[in-house]
C-alpha cells in the first residue's frame, strides 16, 4: 500500500497505534486502582471483565494487532533513521531533543520485553503458578486477583522490575504524546506548548498511578 | 586570540577522513568564522600544505552554502547565524574548536567540509514548484492572498537550503526542509492546485535520496539559520492526510 511505504503515512500508523496504546494505558491504570479498594474491588473489577467471554479475545486481537504494528515500523523506522546517518559526528551537541526522544528504541524495547513477561505472570500465571488467580478463589468464589497481585508484588525483585518497566514507559510516553500530535498535524503555535505540557503530565500522572500499587504492597499498605 | 582547531580532512569522497589539529593564531574577535578559516588557509598555503576546503558564497548569510558544524552545533553556537555571520567573539582565547562537515548519507563528503547536497535540489525538482501558464505578467492583485497565509508563507520561504537541519537531526531527515518548501508554496492560491500531488512526491524524493524520517527531536528548528519553526511539519503531515483522504475518495 502507498500510504505504508510513505514516510508520513508510517509516522501516521506510529502515532495512532501510539495514542490506542495511551487509550489503554490509562484505562488500565483506572482497572489497577480498585485494588486500593481491596479484594472486593479488584476481584469484582476482574470479575466482570472475565464476563465479556470471547470478547475479551477479540479486544486482546485488537491490541495484539496495534501493539504489532507498533514494534514493526518502530523498528523499521529506527533502521532507516540509522542508515541515514552512516558516519557519526565526533562532536555532537542536543540542543531539543530529549533524553526521552533519544532512547525511544531502548524503552519501546524495554516495554515489549516487560509485556511479555506481565503477561506471563499475571494473564497466562506462567511465572509463580502458585499465587495464580485461576487456582486461587476468594470468599465470594471469584478469581482472587487481589491475593495475585499482593504476593506478586511482595517480592522485591518482581516489584523493582514493575517499577523500572514502568518509568521506561512514562519516559517513552512523555516524547511519544506530544510527538504523536505532532505527527498527526495536530500542532500550531497555539497548540504546541500545550501539547507538550499536557503529554508530560500525563506521563507523569501515569508513573505514579502504576507505582503507586508495588510501593503500597512493599510499604505494607496493601497486604494479604 | 589564539585557538587550536580540529578540523575533518577527506581527500575525497571515497577516501577515509580524519580530524587534523591545527593553531590559529592571532585572529581578530571582529573576523567572521570564514575569515578565520581564510587566515588559516594562508598560512597552511605558505607553508606549501593543502589548504581547508570549504564552501561559501556570499558571506552575508543568504545563500545556504556554508556549511560547517562547529563545536556539535550546524552553523555554530550562535542562534539563527550561518557560518559566515558567525563572528569569532563568540569565541575565547585559548578555545579548541571542532569543526567537522555535514553528515548524513545523503550529503556525501566531497572533499574536507564540502559535501554534495544536490539531493535537496531533487526533492525541489519532484513537485517543488507550481505550474502556470506562461505569457504576460498578472495584474497585481488579481489574486487575492490572506494577510495570515502570505505572512506564513513568508515565514515558511526564508528556508535557504543549507541543510542544517539534516546536519542537526538524529535521523539525517530533511523533513523541515521539506516542510518549509511544501508549505510556502501551498499556502499560496497558486500552489493550492498541486497540493496534494506536491506533498506525496516530496516527501518520497526525500526518502529516495537517502534521508531519515522525523522523530520530532526538534534539533532542525534550533539550528535553523532562518529559525523555521517545526509547526511547518506539523503543516506537512496535515496536507499529507489531506491527500491520502482525498486518494481514497
Amino acid at each position: 500500500m502507498q500510504f505504508l511505504k510513505s514516510s508520513i503515512g508510517r509516522k501516521i500508523v506510529m502515532a495512532l497505534s501510539g495514542l490506542i496504546m495511551v487509550l489503554f494505558v490509562i484505562a488500565h491504570m483506572l482497572g489497577n486502582a480498585s485494588v486500593f479498594a481491596g479484594p472486593d474491588g479488584i476481584n469484582a473489577y476482574a470479575a466482570k471483565l472475565q464476563g465479556f467471554g470471547p470478547f475479551i479475545w477479540v479486544f486482546r486481537l485488537i491490541m495484539l494487532s496495534v501493539l504489532s504494528l507498533h514494534v514493526y515500523f518502530g523498528i523499521l523506522l529506527t533502521l532507516e533513521n540509522r542508515a541515514a546517518r552512516p558516519a557519526a559526528y565526533t562532536v555532537k551537541k542536543d540542543l531539543r531533543s530529549t533524553f526521552a526522544s533519544r532512547t525511544m528504541i531502548w524503552t519501546g524495547l524495554v516495554i515489549a520485553v516487560y509485556l511479555v513477561y506481565h503477561l506471563l505472570h499475571f494473564t497466562f500465571h506462567v511465572i509463580n503458578p502458585g499465587i495464580s488467580s485461576a487456582v486461587n478463589v476468594d470468599a465470594s468464589g471469584r478469581p482472587d486477583v487481589f491475593r495475585m497481585v499482593v504476593l506478586g508484588l511482595q517480592d522485591l525483585f518482581t516489584s523493582f522490575i514493575y517499577i523500572a518497566a514502568v518509568i521506561a514507559s512514562a519516559l517513552h510516553l512523555t516524547h511519544g504524546i506530544q510527538s504523536a500530535f505532532q505527527t498527526l498535524g495536530g500542532n500550531n503555535d497555539r497548540t504546541f506548548p500545550v501539547i507538550t505540557k499536557a503529554g508530560t503530565i500525563a506521563a507523569g500522572i501515569l508513573l505514579l498511578g502504576y507505582i503507586s500499587i508495588p510501593l503500597a504492597v512493599i510499604a505494607g499498605v496493601l497486604k494479604h | 586570540m589564539n585557538l587550536t582547531l580540529f578540523v575533518w580532512r577527506q581527500k575525497g569522497p571515497r577516501e577515509p577522513g580524519r580530524l587534523e589539529q591545527y593553531s590559529a593564531e592571532n585572529i581578530s574577535t571582529e573576523m567572521s568564522f570564514l575569515e578565520m578559516l581564510d587566515v588559516v588557509n594562508e598560512g597552511l598555503i605558505r607553508s606549501g600544505r593543502e589548504p581547508i576546503a570549504f564552501d561559501h558564497d556570499c558571506r552575508e548569510g543568504i545563500c545556504g552554502t556554508c556549511s560547517q558544524v562547529i563545536n556539535g552545533v550546524p552553523h555554530g553556537p550562535q542562534e539563527k547565524t550561518t557560518v559566515c555571520q558567525l563572528h569569532m567573539r563568540n569565541f575565547k582565547d585559548g578555545d579548541s574548536i571542532y569543526i567537522e562537515p555535514w553528515r548524513a548519507k545523503a550529503f556525501p563528503v566531497i572533499k574536507d567540509l564540502v559535501v554534495d547536497r544536490s539531493a535537496l535540489d531533487r526533492v525541489i525538482q519532484s513537485g517543488g514548484y507550481i505550474s502556470v501558464h506562461t505569457g504576460g505578467v498578472p495584474d497585481a492583485n488579481a489574486v487575492l492572498v490572506p494577510k495570515e497565509d502570505a505572512e506564513a508563507a513568508m515565514d515558511a520561504a526564508e528556508c535557504i537550503g543549507c541543510g542544517a537541519c539534516v546536519a542537526a537531526c538524529p535521523n539525517g531527515s530533511a523533513m523541515l526542509f521539506t516542510a518549509a518548501k511544501v508549505s510556502h508554496l501551498t499556502l499560496m492560491p497558486q500552489g493550492k492546485v498541486e497540493a496534494a500531488r506536491r506533498v506525496c512526491v516530496m516527501t518520497e524524493a526525500m526518502l529516495k535520496e537517502g534521508f531519515g524520517n522525523c522523530g520530532n527531536h526538534y534539533e532542525c528548528q534550533a539550528v535553523c539559520p532562518k529559525g523555521i519553526s517545526v509547526q511547518f511539519i506539523a503543516k506537512l503531515n496535515r496536507e499529507f492526510i489531506k491527500a491520502a483522504l482525498k486518494a481514497e475518495a
